[in-house]
């Protein structure tokens, strides 16, 4: 059903352009934060306001598209903006990563390698890496313009000196095409790796911030780290208790009050396709939509 | 060698010509000239508003003058015009050959991360990587200055005024810099710890064999410490010259007046 109250994805063509400018802008200066108009969203900033201009710039007819919210496609930020863009721009829908065309994404890249044919479309909640070391904007501007980034490594080294190790476990800051510190979004530094040499584009939105930034397909992107304390991923040592996978990244459920608790693939539609393919872990908590739905028919 | 270190420091390291700024009609600074040798240590005295301040300010780049210039001998044996160096440059140089200890340890350290970090901050600035050896430097840099070991997690929000005040010295020193700009590093703190640092920025000074140059209206700092002496009144220089020279023998009667207004022991 396409109202016929909206221009196609919401935004008028006008705004539409000038986002694309920004994305292209940003696309040829790797991981260099471009700023642009945002506009206000019918949706309180957090909820994704720049990730959403960003794919309604991006977006066209035959698009597919998969919205996830930290790894899940069925929390309320991922169904309202998948339902948004079915109402105002009529696009088919999909959870599974292959299909999908456009992903936008809160906090997780999906755990299926992306393709060439993909957009992977961040939502940023503070574009700046250096925010918390250096509060004033002209100086980061200027720090990022001569690439004096020191200060970076003064918060890995407080890490170290406090914890003993890196303790940044999302957001952990990343060298894009050798030049610019970027920001990953607070993904957790887990999905770092992923961004390395993606075949997929990707764009950060920051609606609030009024900023965009981009990492092209198959662009080098490096965590920082000290040589004497290399960059590690990060991950609970548990297979997921539903698919049993080893190599996904996961979510801690507590189950009771008792100090029970499960580890499950953030990533959902990862865990119901191995899942369907046969993958059982050690519970059955949750039990696979459709044969719940079946069930309840019966 | 020797002869490499003999031409080394027969050529003056900062050079200021003619150095003026005016604020709109007020003349803060009116035609200075002077020539800093390396290892040596020049004092600016005067009192409040004579344009020591802002004098520092034009020899350290972070003004420009409204006439005048001033050029410095670069690690590579060239001598540039400050006005030339691009932003990138000048930034490189303030945080490597260069030193700025401020008179309020806050403006000069970051107090809200631990003293290991605000040391290593300049080191891992000009590309070290390897956290064990910028903490090793680190713990190094505070013996050296006196502070204990064992608070070099601490914050400096944490250290009494003194050892703030020599945190800040040991941060600017880490890269080894060859000229220092002090502004009044002693004003604020009490004689016993003024003392202290005094006897302690007295070594270091010696053993580093750094060019300095410090702004103080305290002529038993500049006694203690400095090898030449410049007064300033009104925005001129109205008298230099050794510094026991000067403070013993004053010529100029504002001179003679700053001299004899210090109560006798």
């Amino acid at each position: 059903m396409n109202a016929p109250a909206y221009n196609f994805a919401y935004l008028d063509e006008q705004t539409k352009r000038m986002i694309r400018r920004a994305i292209l802008k940003a696309i040829s200066i790797p991981g260099y934060q471009v700023p642009f108009a945002s506009r206000e969203m019918p949706m309180p900033y957090g909820w994704g306001t720049g990730g959403v201009q960003v794919t309604a710039a991006i977006l066209g007819p035959q698009d597919v598209l998969k919205v996830i919210d930290q790894g899940s496609d069925d929390t309320t930020n991922a169904i309202s903006i998948r339902k948004f863009f079915a109402k105002t721009a009529g696009v088919a829908t999909t959870t599974a990563t292959e299909e999908a065309t456009v992903i936008q994404t809160r906090h997780r890249i999906p755990e299926t390698g992306l393709h060439e044919n993909q957009v992977l479309v961040y939502q940023v909640p503070i574009p700046e890496p250096l925010r918390f070391l250096e509060p004033r904007e002209t100086e980061t501007r200027r720090m990022h313009a001569l690439a004096e980034y020191g200060l970076m490594h003064v918060k890995l080294y407080e890490d170290i000196a406090r914890f003993g190790h890196i303790a940044t476990a999302y957001a952990y800051p990343v060298k894009v095409n050798a030049r610019y510190v970027m920001d990953p979004s607070p993904t957790p530094k887990f999905d770092n790796p992923k961004m390395d040499n993606c075949p997929a584009l990707q764009l950060f939105g920051a609606g609030r911030e009024k900023r965009i930034y981009a990492i092209p397909p198959y662009t080098q992107v490096v965590s920082l780290d000290f040589e004497d304390h290399p960059f590690e991923p990060y991950r609970f040592n548990a297979p997921c208790a539903l698919c049993a996978a080893e190599n996904s990244y996961l979510d801690e459920v507590v189950t009771d009050d008792k100090g029970g608790r499960m580890f499950v693939c953030s990533d959902t539609d990862y865990c119901e396709g191995r899942q369907a393919a046969g993958h059982h872990g050690s519970l059955s908590a949750a039990p696979y939509k459709e044969r719940a739905q079946g069930e309840s028919n019966g | 060698m020797a002869d490499q270190d003999r031409i080394e420091n027969d050529q003056p390291l900062l050079v200021a010509d003619s150095l003026s700024k005016s604020y709109g009609r007020i003349a803060a600074c009116r035609d200075v000239s002077f020539a800093l040798y390396p290892g040596e240590v020049l004092a600016i005295v005067g009192e409040s508003g004579s344009g020591k301040s802002t004098l520092l300010q034009l020899l350290s780049g972070q003004l420009a003058p409204s006439g005048g210039q001033v050029s410095y001998r670069m690690r590579d044996g060239v001598t540039r015009d400050l006005a030339t160096l691009g932003e990138a440059e000048r930034r490189f140089l303030f945080r490597t050959d260069w030193g700025f200890v401020h008179q309020d340890p806050a403006q000069g350290l970051r107090m809200a991360v631990s003293a290991g970090a605000n040391v290593g901050e300049r080191l891992m600035a000009v590309g070290w990587n390897h956290y064990g050896r910028i903490r090793d430097t680190a713990s190094d840099w505070l013996t050296r200055v006196e502070i204990d070991v064992a608070r070099i997690d601490d914050a400096p929000r944490t250290y009494s005024g003194g050892m703030r005040q020599r945190l800040q010295i040991a941060r600017n020193l880490v890269t080894e810099p060859r000229l220092v700009f002090m502004d009044e590093p002693t004003g604020g703190l009490d004689v016993s710890v003024q003392a202290r640092l005094l006897d302690l920025l007295r070594n270091l000074v010696a053993e580093l064999h750094l060019a300095v140059v410090i702004v103080t209206h305290d002529l038993a700092v500049a006694r203690l410490l400095s090898h030449r002496v410049m007064v300033m009144k009104g925005g001129r220089v109205i008298e230099t010259g050794l510094t026991d020279q000067v403070l013993d023998d004053p010529r100029e009667p504002y001179t003679q007046l700053l001299v004899s207004s210090i109560l006798p022991p």
